[in-house]
């Protein structure tokens, strides 16, 4: 296997000249082979799973706990932990829900700064419910959690710590082992939101060190509509079910329900199945791409942006990227004094057809502890190439040459 | 590609920052917050005789926003209380091309109708032009 970018490239239908797609961290672009997997099961395959008897409701099932059984493979863990949801943020809110009714008064939960509200909301709403204490973990100035801060943060009533693999604004990777040491010492859980991680090579999460993972798959190049929550097992069997209905239950009666065991217990409903298919053929393409030089060639083109964003600074004194330097995701965030991101996003659309994200990516607490009203994002996928950085970095030049006078 | 939503005319209203402040005595307040952006419009107002006498904003916003404060700032004295309450109606209404853009007393706003084809913006210039008529409807 090598890398080979045109090849890559040609697999994406939206890719035309004049774009440069560089928002794949809020949504990742599909290729060809997944989009036909998924066209593929909808002609020839389409029926609801685990209900019928008839052939092609069994050959669906077949294709849904397989493509569950490909995703436990990728994670090095097994199928019966794999819970289909409808996304990463359901995922999390299933998981705050069916861990928080064995908790309230008393117990206490341990969540960032550094988060994506989706792994900050679910837990106030816990907590309003329930009388669980949230415990804020810091961020540094460098945009990592505050590590140094957990100890004073952690008691005998800690249950949870529930916080990011990698950060969707600053760019950092969380030190699992030292939160897992941390979580352990504890006696409490490890979650991580896998959002942004899972996006670059779904992690093995036999050897990582968490107890709950969550992430999205229209992030790693496969279709909206469907997420992961994978916890180890004893963990999933202490959870309730956050929804009722078909689906999740063993017996149901008058008197009462039955639920059934994990992870059927926590998918109520039709489950999104065609996109199974889909997220199962987005893991499939990904394997056939060599992770270390996709790595490798990520990692060369996020250092090019960070220089490139210092250079124009030298010339214009108002930009200040965000994050740590050293190993980062494939992103890069900056905020710019005097000049609003919306503003920066707009333009370099219109002038280079450069696709960046600005606001506060859905990360109000992260602005508010890095002391910035929003900050616009460069985020770079399998398809990114030198090209893409060229078009950006001229193109942010131009629109603070417009903005900043 | 044409870069058409940033003329010339909006980064100058947006830099003259006209009425960009605080009035003194206070007048009547209110605050809008844009939850897409973050962005946030404070906007003061004295009235009488159903007319606006002063009006000062502060906003903390892209150029859309503070281009569309300075064009109120620009109209406000001596228009009918009336006439400003009905103003994020009547923008509205222009961004999204059901009506023309304003002539006469709000020809200011007219600089805007570049902004009807981008959606997510529209929010932008109505930021300040809601918080005035919210301030005026604590009269
Ligand atoms: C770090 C992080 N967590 C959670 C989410 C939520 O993912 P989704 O919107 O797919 O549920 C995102 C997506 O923006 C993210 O970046």
């Amino acid at each position: 296997m090598n890398f080979d970018l045109a090849a890559i490239r040609r697999q994406f239908p939206v890719l035309r000249p004049g774009l440069h797609y560089l928002d794949s961290a809020a949504s990742s672009q599909i290729p060809a082979p997944v989009i036909a997997a998924m066209d593929n099961f909808q002609r020839g395959g389409r029926a609801n799973i685990a209900r019928g008897v008839h052939r092609l409701a069994e050959r669906a099932t077949e294709a849904y706990e397989g493509a569950r059984s490909r995703v436990a493979r990728a994670l090095n863990v097994a199928a019966d932990e794999i819970v289909f949801t409808a996304g990463c943020t359901a995922a999390l809110n299933i998981a705050a829900q069916g861990l928080g009714s064995r908790w309230g008064e008393g117990d206490e939960i341990v969540i960032s700064e550094l988060d994506h509200h989706s792994n900050i909301v679910p837990w106030q709403i816990l907590a309003v419910r329930s009388g669980v204490r949230l415990r804020w973990l810091p961020v540094t100035q460098e945009g990592r959690l505050d590590l140094d801060a957990l100890p004073g943060l952690l008691s005998p009533r800690t249950r949870l710590i529930a916080v990011t693999h990698g950060s969707n604004v600053t760019a950092a990777i969380s030190d699992v082992p030292r939160l897992a040491a941390a979580a352990r010492s504890a006696g409490a859980l490890l979650l991580l939101d896998g959002a942004q991680v899972a996006a670059h090579g779904l992690p093995d999460l036999a050897a990582l060190g968490c107890d709950l993972y969550a992430f999205s798959a229209h992030k790693l190049h496969g279709p909206t509509g469907i997420g992961v929550l994978w916890a180890r097992r004893a963990v999933l069997e202490s959870m309730a079910p956050a929804f009722g209905g078909g689906g999740t239950i063993a017996r149901v009666a008058k008197s009462g329900t039955i639920f059934a065991d994990p992870p059927a217990r926590f998918e109520a409903g039709t489950p999104p199945y065609v996109e199974a298919v889909g997220l199962g053929a987005a893991i499939d393409w990904r394997a056939t791409i060599d992770r270390n030089a996709a790595d490798a060639h990520l990692a060369r083109l996020t250092q090019r942006l960070v220089d490139g964003l210092d250079a124009i600074d030298r010339q214009r004194r108002a930009i200040r990227v965000l994050g740590p330097t050293g190993p980062r995701l494939p992103l890069v965030s900056f905020a710019v004094r005097g000049a609003h991101t919306h503003d920066i996003c707009q333009m370099v659309d219109a002038s280079h057809g450069v696709a960046l994200r600005g606001g506060h990516h859905c990360a109000q607490p992260l602005a508010d502890a890095l002391g910035v009203e929003g900050s616009t994002r460069i985020s770079l996928a399998l398809h990114s190439g030198d090209d893409d950085v060229d078009a950006a970095l001229a193109a942010i030049d131009q629109a603070l040459g417009r903005l900043l006078r | 590609m044409s870069d058409d939503l940033y003329p010339e005319a909006i980064l100058r209203l947006a830099q003259s920052a006209r009425g960009a402040g605080r009035l003194d005595p206070p007048g009547l307040s209110a605050t809008t917050d844009s939850p897409i952006c973050g962005d946030r419009a404070t906007v003061e107002v004295r009235a009488e005789g159903g007319k606006v006498r002063a009006l000062a904003h502060a906003v903390r916003g892209c150029v859309l926003c503070r281009a569309a404060a300075a064009a109120l700032a620009e109209v406000a004295e001596g228009t009918a209380t009336a006439e400003i309450a009905a103003l994020p109606g009547r923008i509205a209404a222009m961004l999204k091309g059901e009506s023309q853009a304003p002539s006469g007393r709000f020809a200011a706003f007219a600089v805007f109708a570049p902004v009807g084809p981008h959606r997510s913006r529209h929010g932008c210039v109505l930021l300040p032009l809601r918080a005035a008529a919210q301030a005026l409807d604590k009269a």
